[in-house]
């Protein structure tokens, strides 16, 4: 039993985690500015350290007196988390952290030299900007990932996933591509794939690898080619989208651990989803275009599209890739919710989502006549699926946005909902215990 | 029904909306929605999530206002005030008479009080509407000790709610222990230990005699029959429902405790029905309810008047009973009919029960015959279509055990007990053969059609 007394303990210890969050900021605050006055690598590297240690104090005693049922109390009644001033402070936080990482990476200057140690010994290369960003997104999913794990405790598939995405993260996208350039391979991320990556199909990184990476370079190719053309369509077949989204991607990754406080957020409205068809199908299709076009262009020998490549790296990684996926993407998190990237913006999305829709055995099924429309299905989903609609008509749902992270059928007070792979004959039948009707919701 | 026909709904619950809209799938009827309590529908089981911070009112309003626009179906926010079923025309609140050619009254409960001295002290209320849910948030800021009389489902809500807010929380159940009046002793005593473990006090085998004030008219203590003074700022009442049916009273409608329907929903005065919560059966068949008072059979009777009012005369029949419900961390399930408790002559159970005391499974069957009767499950979902099948189809406990390996619905990754179960029965009736082949629910769900073809899925 939890007694008031371990509660206050508890709440003691929350605040030191607190605490050193605070101290930490601080930390990192003067190795921004402290310019040549400090030594940045011990103010950044405590900075670091206060922040693994206070975070977990904090996540740990904000965690565990709770117990599974209560882990989503007051989310909607929190500043923080409903869209408050501080959600807002946070949010701006986040985005200028973008902002200044994409285009003024000077101004965090203390903070790359205070990791310099830590790249020559991962990577043995000098540490730079986007060293620094995998270096805080990789302590993010893992620390928000021990939080997960808390939340979700009782939930062996939210335990298992939330291990995955973490071992991805650390492993592939984080130490495996350092220990390439620490051997002065080309530096690869095996989790990533065209169309995400759009350029790792593209001519000339295929050329590069190739180029500087002998052996290795055409197994990356090769790698990269099997699992955007054979691996993702088999797979997805078998399990749908989430074997990626909600299992290996990091912008998953991140979206299901640090974005997690912040899925009922997500647009479930009308228009939202109008939207969402809207954009990324249309990235979907540029991506693809671009890419024949560019391989035309290479067999050709021709000059037929000039700076094509170079061009569209530059105004698709601007507004997409910098603007989308960083800066709205995850600087939104505590206003838009944790997918805003993935659901209106991502190509790999939209692919899996349409192997998803028409060439898979995954559905959610709803159990006969359970529901009581309470909604909790469709708050909670990241992908502003509005869940609910589904299941008070007992029909599964097969939505090509769904990512299968399972909250809906976690949250689900009644246990209606079961992510499932059974065959594609009748797939989409539903139950005969509650009566149908038809309206057509994306009209 | 004809496209003139203008039919009246009081009430917007589970009940009269899916009135509404199985009406409207059939006919091109007018069709009108009177209710008072929110200008949209709401799910009333959600209510509580909405004071835990889980969801927002907007939330647990299943459809949305364009929803209602584009069926035509007209909603009128008011209270009716009378109905004159000569002239059938309703009074409303607001002043303005609603005329009908056919009325359904589906009103819904409101909670039941025992007339208890200081039942109307401040911070002393019932959880049933979204107003209550506004009192109950205003009432309990602050507060450190609240007591809840009645141990059912809304019960066990509203401590769950308290506690979310730190509040310390004692129920006064009057029985052994809690919710046995429906579920087995083992059940109950699971459940029971649960509550108490997850720091909720439950005073067993006690009741409230008096409500005690403070000089400011505000709840202070609830006072019980084995003499304790339970100190408390908030007093939660769940003893139960009854029908809204006060403004019916000493009109030609024969009412008892709800208004009197036969299995037409059909009521003493023509052209006026009765579903939902507010409708008591007047023969109920043997071992049924005269009054049903869940979201599932409300949905139920309003997809059965629907079919009746457009030409398909068929009476209603519920056919399997099934709930469900949370205690805490504890889903529940039931499926069928398993009693508290009952006689070892004539029927016999199968139950399972999880070391650490989280889950168990009850299948409940006649002894002689062997036929399954029910099933209950607690931290363990099983598979309602098939359940239902079962049942329906009046499965021995000897079939059942062949396809219970394709019951389960519980998440992936989580650990099966179903070999648990079947352990013990073979132990029970070692002359049982093992099936050769085990049925996979896919397999089933094709063989049995457990399903509907009809998809709008899209
Ligand atoms: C807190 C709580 C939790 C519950 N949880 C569950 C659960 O988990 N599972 C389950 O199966 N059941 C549950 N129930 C029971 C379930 O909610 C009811 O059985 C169901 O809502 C009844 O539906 P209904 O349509 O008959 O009536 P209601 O939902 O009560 O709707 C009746 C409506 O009619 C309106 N009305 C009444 N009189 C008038 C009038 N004169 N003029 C205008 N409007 C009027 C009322 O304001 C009300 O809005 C719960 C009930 C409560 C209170
Ligand atoms: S529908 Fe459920 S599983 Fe799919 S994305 Fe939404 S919450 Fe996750
Ligand atoms: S959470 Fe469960 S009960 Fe609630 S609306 Fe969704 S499916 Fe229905």
């Amino acid at each position: 039993m939890v007694t008031t007394a371990t509660n206050k303990l508890y709440l003691y210890f929350k605040y030191l985690g607190y605490t050193l969050l605070a101290i930490s900021a601080l930390c990192f605050l003067t190795t921004i500015t402290g310019g040549n006055t400090i030594n940045p690598v011990v103010w950044g590297m405590s900075g670091i350290g206060l922040l693994i240690l206070g975070g977990l104090i904090a996540i740990v005693c904000s965690r565990l007196p709770k117990h599974v049922a209560h882990q989503n109390n007051g989310l909607w009644q929190k500043d923080l988390t409903s869209r408050g001033i501080s959600a807002w402070a946070l949010g701006i936080l986040l985005t200028g952290f973008y902002i200044l990482l994409y285009w003024f990476p000077e101004t965090l200057q203390g903070l790359i030299v205070a990791l310099e140690p830590f790249s020559q010994w991962l990577r043995n290369k000098p540490s730079d900007q986007w060293f620094l960003y995998g270096t805080f997104y990789t302590l993010a999913v893992m620390l928000m990932g021990v939080y997960a794990l808390l939340k979700y405790r009782n939930n062996r598939y939210h335990l298992i996933r939330t291990c995955s995405v973490i071992f991805f993260q650390l492993g592939f996208a984080f130490i495996l591509p350092g220990l390439l350039l620490a051997f002065n391979q080309p530096e690869f991320y095996f989790s990533y794939f065209w169309p995400l990556k759009y350029d790792y199909l593209f001519p000339s990184t295929v050329g590069y690898l190739i180029d500087n990476g002998q052996a290795l370079g055409v197994f990356m190719v090769f790698w990269g080619a099997v699992l955007s053309f054979l691996a993702t369509p088999v797979l997805t077949y078998f399990y749908g989208k989430r074997w990626y989204c909600s299992w290996v991607c990091g912008c998953g990754g991140l979206a299901e651990t640090a974005g997690d406080p912040y899925r009922h957020l997500s647009d479930k409205s009308k228009k939202a989803w109008q939207w969402e068809v809207a954009i990324i199908y249309p990235i979907l299709g540029f991506v693809i275009i671009t890419t024949l076009l560019l391989w035309i262009n290479s067999w050709s020998g021709g000059s037929l599209f000039g700076d094509l490549s170079g061009g569209f790296s530059r105004s698709y990684g601007f507004f997409i890739g910098s603007i989308f996926s960083g800066v709205v993407g995850v600087g939104f998190y505590p206003i838009m919710g944790n997918r805003v990237w993935c659901r209106f913006g991502c190509p790999m999305a939209a692919y899996l989502g349409i192997l998803q829709k028409h060439f898979s055995r995954f559905r959610i099924t709803t159990n006969g006549g359970q529901c009581i429309s309470c909604g909790n299905c469709s708050t909670y989903c990241e992908m502003g699926i509005d869940v609910r609609w589904y299941a008070q008509q007992g029909e599964p749902i097969i939505r090509s946005s769904c990512v299968g992270c399972g909250i809906c059928a976690h949250v689900c007070p009644r246990g209606v909902l079961k992510l499932e792979n059974g065959p594609r004959e009748g797939r989409y039948h539903g139950t005969t215990l509650i009566e149908r009707e038809a309206v057509t919701i994306l009209s | 029904m004809q496209p003139d026909q203008h039919v009246v709904v009081i009430g917007n619950g589970i009940a009269g909306i899916t009135l509404a809209q199985r009406l409207r799938a059939r006919s091109d009827c007018r069709i009108t929605i009177v209710s008072s309590e929110s200008a949209l529908h709401i799910s009333r089981p959600a209510l509580m999530y909405v004071y835990m911070g889980h969801m927002r009112q907007q939330d647990i309003t299943p459809y949305p206002d364009w929803y209602w626009k584009e069926k035509k179906i007209e909603l009128v926010h008011d209270l009716v005030l009378s109905i004159d079923f000569d002239q059938k025309a309703l009074k409303l609140q607001n002043g303005a008479f609603l005329a009908y050619d056919q009325l359904v009254l589906a009103t819904g409960s409101s909670a039941v009080y025992y007339n208890w001295p200081g039942q109307h002290l401040k911070g002393v209320q019932a959880l049933i509407s979204l107003q209550d849910l506004e009192l109950m948030q205003q009432q309990t800021i602050g507060i450190k000790q609240a007591v809840i009389v009645g141990g059912g489902l809304i019960g066990i809500e509203m401590a769950e709610m308290l506690q979310s807010k730190g509040v310390e929380v004692t129920m006064l159940v009057r029985e052994k222990l809690y919710w046995s009046t429906n579920l087995p002793e083992q059940e109950a005593k699971l459940v029971t230990q649960h509550i108490l473990n997850c720091g909720i006090d439950l005073c067993l085998q006690d009741e409230v005699t008096e409500i005690v004030g403070d000089e400011k008219g505000n709840v202070r203590a609830v006072k019980t029959k084995s003499g304790v003074e339970l100190p408390c700022q908030f007093t939660g009442i769940a003893t139960g429902v009854k029908p809204n049916i006060a403004f019916l009273k000493n009109t030609a409608l024969e009412i008892d405790k709800g208004i009197m329907v036969n299995h037409f929903f059909e009521t003493s005065i023509p052209d006026v029905f009765a579903i939902g919560d507010c409708a008591q059966f007047k023969d109920p068949a043997p071992g049924e309810p005269a009054l049903e008072q869940l979201w599932y059979t409300g949905r139920q009777h309003g997809e059965a008047l629907s079919a009746i009012l457009t030409g398909t005369r068929n009476a209603y029949h519920r056919g399997p009973w099934f709930n469900s419900a949370k205690f805490l961390n504890i889903e529940y399930q039931t499926y069928g009919f398993v009693p508290r408790h009952w006689d070892d002559l004539i029927y016999s159970s199968l139950y399972w029960e999880h070391p650490v005391k989280t889950k168990a499974i009850r299948l409940f069957y006649e002894r002689e015959s062997g036929i399954l009767k029910g099933i209950n499950l607690l931290g363990i979902r099983f598979r309602h279509d098939l359940c239902h099948h079962w049942l329906q189809e009046k499965y021995t406990i000897h079939q059942v055990m062949e396809q219970l390996p394709a019951v389960n619905f519980d998440t992936e990754f989580f650990q099966r007990y179903e070999p648990e179960l079947l352990k013990q029965y073979y132990q029970q009736y070692p002359d049982r053969q093992e099936p050769a082949r085990q049925h996979t629910w896919w397999k089933l769900r094709h063989r049995l059609s457990l399903f509907s073809e009809k998809s709008d899925n899209n």
